[in-house]
């Protein structure tokens, strides 16, 4: 098991080295002068300008340049916002709770409705429920984030007024942040209602950014499912005389779960380019909006490095996901 | 009273306007005790047949018998919960495949034991020392580490070993084993027949060997039944089988043995294969590949009747010299 761990790991480590590669180069295809760009001013103090330059270590060749910077990043420095003078990684430590939250909630809720559904669609299949079922994944699965964000705000927000329009909790209420996951540290305040402010602020957002994933989930399900239960292990586990439930949540269940939670996983990417736009309508305070406004404020450093904490973030994620997968298949986790 | 009794069953899969008789009017009846051999080519209807009398058979697939009793037990008119009390516990099957017939995600000991906790009080320690003892009953060396072990680290005899073993754990009337020993090596084969013989013996059990090789079954079946495109074409004591086949698909059956041993698939007397669902010839089903037709063979439909203690389905059936008896 530890040296499969290793053997996953070792594999990551060139796809690690061309996301800094990619987000070394971004602060070189900024069309112009970097420096004046970030300033956004022409008229410049010589002085100012040679400082800044030396202190962003443009002056060097690109190589020394480069290598500072995986430097730098190996040391956790990944650079300094020039709009707020904090290091990119404080910042992003800041906001990352309210992100992750938002997506384990998001994963949590197309989990939640569609693993079931998959199943149900498999094991009636060509059924009305299969196709009520397959024909409600194809619409999540081809809707726009934007406009189904919008068309719930203005159902359960404006007109029934179920929820409210954005942010994490009401602004009556002032949460310590112990953990970072609101609905954690409004328990621990003990406030009251403070709890059901922050589950009624998420849960839009939440099942807006969670809709794709639950389609593709539903998908994969289903079809997994089906391939599985043709499998001659069903038909021995038909023949022991076990009960159809526990045949489909036991035998087939478990072997399909393999290629789903791959798919799971796999999405782990389409949640964070979802989590941008999902943040940025509801004005969750995550990563993804953060992201956005120092996209708006020219912020490049932390631009930098947010890309690149996030695609670290989905790397580790996938490795964390091979190694799952080697957990639940005892085929590959003895392979050799 | 006869343990099994099958009367008239039929299976068709397909639109019931075009229905495809995958078995067809198919009498079998196994007393305690006894080995009893399904033969016949591939395609012929055998495993289909033991799965519809299990239960096994899923709609759109379409099960009809005139009387499935099993102990003594109506199995047609029983509910599908009653039913799974008996399989697995009473009635038991093993697969050709053995490898894949395993649930790859568990291990041995997992699979082995959920048989027992279903079927039986077993729980706890005394579960886990009768899997191990069953393991042993089927000479898996080594067989408490076995119990840890997951289907892919076993090689196809030892998992038609788990197999027999998962099958006999709650000491059935009934086994069938279907083709048990076709996916294996020609000496773990022997071996694994040995074993079934033996546990047929010491259990008192009776055993259902489906094979498309008669020499698997020729030394230890009592009966055989041939079976050819979903019928009976003819059912006898071995012996007299094997001393003077009535029925040509027999006789090339017979003949084409030590290919068979060899392992070839197809029957050398014999040219072309078992009709499928869209080549199914008026008259005898048997007429396009048969020898000894005639013209009547091809527009009329033998029934299965009893000659000599045989019962044969052939408007001319051999006689002891192996030659058609034509009137
Ligand atoms: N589920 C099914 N749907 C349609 N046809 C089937 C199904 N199962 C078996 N058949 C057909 O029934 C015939 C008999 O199959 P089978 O009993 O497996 O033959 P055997 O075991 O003698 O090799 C074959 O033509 C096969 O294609
Ligand atoms: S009925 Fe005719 S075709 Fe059929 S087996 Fe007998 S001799 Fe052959
Ligand atoms: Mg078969």
């Amino acid at each position: 098991m530890f040296s499969f761990i290793l053997r996953r790991i070792a594999v990551v480590i060139p796809t690690f080295i061309g996301v800094t590669l990619l987000a070394f180069a971004l602060i070189h295809m900024i069309p112009g002068d970097p420096i004046l760009v970030m300033m956004g001013e022409r008229q410049i103090d010589p002085e100012f300008y040679r400082a800044a330059m030396q202190r962003l270590g443009l002056d060097q060749p690109l190589y020394v340049q480069y290598g500072h910077y995986v430097l730098n990043v190996l040391q956790g420095n990944f650079g300094q916002s020039i709009v707020t003078q904090e290091p990119v990684l404080s910042e992003f430590l800041k906001l990352f709770p309210a992100t992750v939250e938002l997506s384990l909630c998001a994963m949590m809720f197309a989990c939640a409705i569609g693993l079931p559904a998959g199943m149900l669609a498999a094991t009636r299949r060509g059924t009305v429920i299969d196709h009520v079922t397959m024909g409600g994944a194809l619409t999540g699965y081809s809707m726009p984030i934007f406009w189904w964000g919008l068309i719930l705000i203005m159902l359960f927000s404006v007109h029934l007024g179920w929820t409210p329009v954005s942010g994490r909790i009401a602004l009556e209420y002032d949460i310590n942040p112990v953990t970072g996951f609101m609905l954690i540290d409004t328990l621990i305040s003990g406030e009251e209602g403070a709890f059901k402010s922050a589950l009624h602020h998420l849960v839009l957002p939440a099942v807006v950014l969670g809709t794709i994933p639950m389609a593709v989930i539903a998908r994969m399900t289903r079809s997994a499912m089906l391939e599985v239960l043709r499998e001659d292990y069903i038909r021995t586990a038909r023949a022991k005389g076990l009960g159809r439930t526990r045949i489909v949540i036991v035998h087939a269940l478990r072997n399909a779960l393999m290629p789903v939670v791959t798919v799971i996983g796999l999405q782990v990417g389409t949640l964070l380019a979802g989590a941008v736009l999902t943040e940025t309508i509801f004005s969750w305070p995550g990563i993804g909006k953060w992201l956005i406004d120092s996209i708006s404020r020219r912020d490049y450093p932390v631009v930098q490095g947010g890309i690149l904490l996030i695609a670290t973030l989905v790397i580790s994620v996938n490795l964390l996901v091979d190694i799952l997968y080697g957990v639940i298949n005892p085929r590959i986790r003895h392979a050799r | 009273m006869s343990l099994l009794d099958i009367r008239n069953l039929n299976v068709s899969f397909g639109s019931t306007a075009q229905p495809f008789h995958a078995v067809s009017g198919l009498d079998l009846t196994v007393n305690r005790g006894e080995i009893v051999g399904i033969v016949g080519e591939s395609g012929s209807g055998k495993s289909v047949t033991m799965l519809a009398m299990m239960g096994l058979v899923d709609a759109p697939g379409r099960v009809t018998a005139d009387a499935l009793q099993f102990n003594g037990q109506d199995l047609l008119g029983m509910k599908a919960a009653q039913k799974r009390k008996i399989i697995g516990k009473d009635i038991a099957m093993i697969f050709q495949d053995a490898l894949t017939s395993l649930n790859p995600a568990y291990t041995v000991g997992f699979q082995l034991m959920e048989t027992l906790k279903l079927h039986t009080p077993l729980r706890g320690a005394a579960l886990r020392r009768r899997a191990l003892e069953l393991l042993e009953q089927v000479e898996i060396p080594d067989a408490k580490s076995r119990l840890e072990a997951y289907p892919h680290q076993l090689s196809g005899g030892m998992s038609q070993r788990v197999m027999i073993a998962m099958a006999i754990a709650c000491e059935p009337k009934l086994l069938i084993a279907d083709e048990p020993t076709t996916a294996l090596d020609v000496t773990v084969q022997a071996q694994i027949m040995e074993l079934l013989v033996n546990l047929q013996k010491q259990n008192e059990m009776a055993l259902i060997l489906i094979t498309h090789d008669l020499a698997v079954v020729a030394e230890v079946a009592q009966r055989m039944v041939v079976m050819y495109a979903g019928e009976v074409v003819e059912s006898s004591a071995t012996d007299a089988l094997f001393a003077t086949p009535r029925h040509p698909y027999t006789q090339a059956l017979l003949a084409s043995i030590p290919e068979h041993s060899k392992g070839a698939r197809r029957l050398s007397t014999l040219a072309g294969v078992v009709p499928g669902q869209y080549d199914r010839p008026q008259g005898c089903l048997l007429s396009p590949r048969c020898p000894y037709v005639t013209d009547t063979c091809r527009s009329t439909k033998p029934a299965l009747l009893p000659l000599m203690g045989t019962s044969v389905r052939c408007l001319t059936p051999l006689d002891s010299s192996g030659i058609p008896t034509h009137e």
